[in-house]
């Protein structure tokens, strides 16, 4: 039964996708949207890009304008929720009134793992997560200041370009071998760390941050093999944790973030959880996973949404993913794990590369740079039934798209 | 400057843009169905797919190199598909008239 008044719970990404989707499909219910940041809902990706280049005007930062929550009959509510009551269907807020619901959607996504040394605390210590923190950090990146970036994932690579492209000294101190371990194949990894090395980013691997030095203000960091490095500045990356207090203290089951199952439902019937925050068995890998992406936040968003207005199927949207760095462009269509192998496709583009990933001889996800073409289709093939074997993509002349025209329609590859 | 979507149940809505905003984020910012601008308009992910009507499409200019790329292999792309991230609107395309493709 579709439920008379929808409560939503963070209006990141997912949380503001619901909203949208649940009025797109037609729900006329109500539906508030609590939102304990400051200022109206704002896009996460562009903080570590062209926001931070400035290349982006702060409204446009917004995921929706302001008039548009009036219009869709959306309540945005600029408050906290401190607590859910699951008997009286209740959501408590720091501030106002409770919010009864029929439904509840936690959206609250995740926060930023802490550094865990020495130091941390000091002024120009700084992780990248919400518009506070790139507004600071905008404020701080100059021609020549030095930067330590620890931790070598997505956001920390996209930050190290953007202070590179300023004209900072940038160091990335890394405790695995490579830069975006678990996300990325070698291959990849190894493009990638090509391109910042040219635009002067150093790098130092299988190295950790032991402790930050300064009075007050930064200084500078030292390093597990027992090296000080000068820094003005010191951004973090080194992983989130989800978001699962609210959940947690309501009782709700957690597993790695907030468990729920194939329909994104929690271990209570009227509360979904989605984004950033949830995990989920997935359709692709089989096991379960927590995503932590745009892609998953909003497909999660709407599946809930279709649901609660009467469809029933399994969420098994394809994740895919992208980052910007430099003049890269890396997309990832399809979910790989650490241990699946890699082949590397030739490409013509010199600043560009495809690597198919596999476990066994199945096709399970694709890594670009630069070949946007190469990225759409391969969310077409992983979409479908079969892709090209192995053998197939390790040919010299192997092409994505020749492929796909060849055999693409094939029932199976 | 108003923009006509026609819709994928083949209604049609007008709306209101200001100028210097990009397609998708109008469509957006009105709840326009089949266009979800999932990347923030940085032609990653072929969400914001369009058909431009014929009068309109030298003023509404080329595909970019990124654009051309992700469309060459975009499901339903035809020859006036376009990504409306890609496309600024201003009082030059007041009355431009797009049809939402959907993904
Ligand atoms: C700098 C940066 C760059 C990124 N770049 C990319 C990219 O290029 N591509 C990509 O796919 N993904 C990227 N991501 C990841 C992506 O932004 C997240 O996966 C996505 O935002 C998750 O959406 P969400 O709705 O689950 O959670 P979030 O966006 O984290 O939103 C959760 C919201 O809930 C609020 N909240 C939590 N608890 C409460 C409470 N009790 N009461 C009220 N509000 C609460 C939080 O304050 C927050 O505002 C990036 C992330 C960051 C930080
Ligand atoms: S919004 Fe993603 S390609 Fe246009």
């Amino acid at each position: 039964m579709t439920p008379a008044s929808v409560v939503i719970v963070g209006a990141g990404a997912g949380g503001a996708q619901a909203a949208a989707s649940l009025r797109q499909g037609g729900f006329e219910g109500s539906i508030s949207l609590v939102h304990g940041e400051p200022g109206l809902p704002y896009q996460r990706p562009p903080l570590s890009k062209a926001y931070l280049l400035g290349r982006l005007e702060a409204r446009k930062l917004l995921l929706r304008q302001e008039h548009w929550y009036a219009k869709q009959r959306v309540d945005l509510v600029l408050d906290r929720a401190v607590a859910i009551d699951r008997a009286g269907h209740q959501v408590h807020l720091a501030g106002g009134p409770s919010l009864s619901y029929d439904h509840l959607i936690l959206a609250t996504g995740s926060r930023n793992r802490e550094l865990p040394v020495p130091g941390a605390h000091l002024d120009g210590v700084i992780g990248m997560r919400t518009r506070a923190d790139a507004d600071e950090l905008a404020g701080r990146i100059r021609e020549g200041v030095e930067v330590v970036v620890a931790g070598a994932g997505f956001i920390g690579l996209e930050f190290a370009a953007v202070a590179a492209a300023h004209g900072a000294a940038v160091h990335v101190l890394e405790l695995a071998d490579r830069p975006m371990a678990r996300a990325v194949s070698e291959p990849t990894a190894q493009f990638i760390r090509r391109a910042h090395e040219e635009w002067g980013v150093r790098f130092d691997f299988g190295q950790a941050l032991t402790a930050i030095d300064g009075e007050g203000r930064v200084t500078g960091v030292e390093t597990g093999d027992g090296r000080r490095l000068p820094a003005d500045l010191v951004v973090y990356g080194i992983g989130v944790v989800p978001d699962t207090v609210l959940a947690e203290e309501a009782g709700l089951a957690i597993e790695n973030g907030i468990r729920v199952d194939d329909r994104l439902l929690t271990s209570d019937p009227d509360i979904s959880a989605i984004g950033d925050a949830a995990s989920f068995p997935s359709a692709h890998t089989g096991g379960r996973v927590r995503l932590e992406s745009v892609q998953n936040a909003v497909d999660q968003a709407r599946h809930v949404a279709a649901r609660l207005m009467g469809t029933s199927i399994g969420y098994d949207a394809l994740p895919w993913f992208w980052s910007d760095q430099g003049d890269l462009k890396i997309q990832i269509a399809g979910l790989a794990e650490v241990t699946d192998s890699a082949v590397e496709v030739a490409v013509p583009e010199p600043r560009a590369t495809c690597v198919l990933r596999y476990r066994g001889d199945r096709l399970v996800a694709v890594e670009t740079v630069n070949r946007p073409g190469d990225h759409v289709l391969a969310r077409r093939i992983l979409a479908g039934t079969g892709g090209p074997s192995p053998e197939e993509a390790s040919a010299p002349s192997f092409d994505l798209t020749r492929w796909h025209e060849a055999y693409g329609l094939a029932p199976t590859g | 400057m108003n923009v006509t979507f026609t819709l994928q149940d083949r209604t049609s809505r007008t709306v209101e843009a200001e100028p210097g905003w990009k397609l998708m984020e109008v469509a957006v910012d009105n709840a326009i169905p089949g266009i979800d601008g999932d990347c923030g308009g940085e032609a990653a992910c072929a969400t914001c797919h369009v058909y431009v009507a014929s009068e309109w499409r030298d003023a509404t200019g080329e595909r970019t190199d990124l654009e051309q790329a992700m469309l060459a292999s975009t499901f339903g792309v035809r020859e006036n598909s376009r990504l409306s991230c890609q496309i600024e609107t201003s009082e030059e395309l007041d009355g431009l008239s797009v049809e939402v493709v959907g993904s």
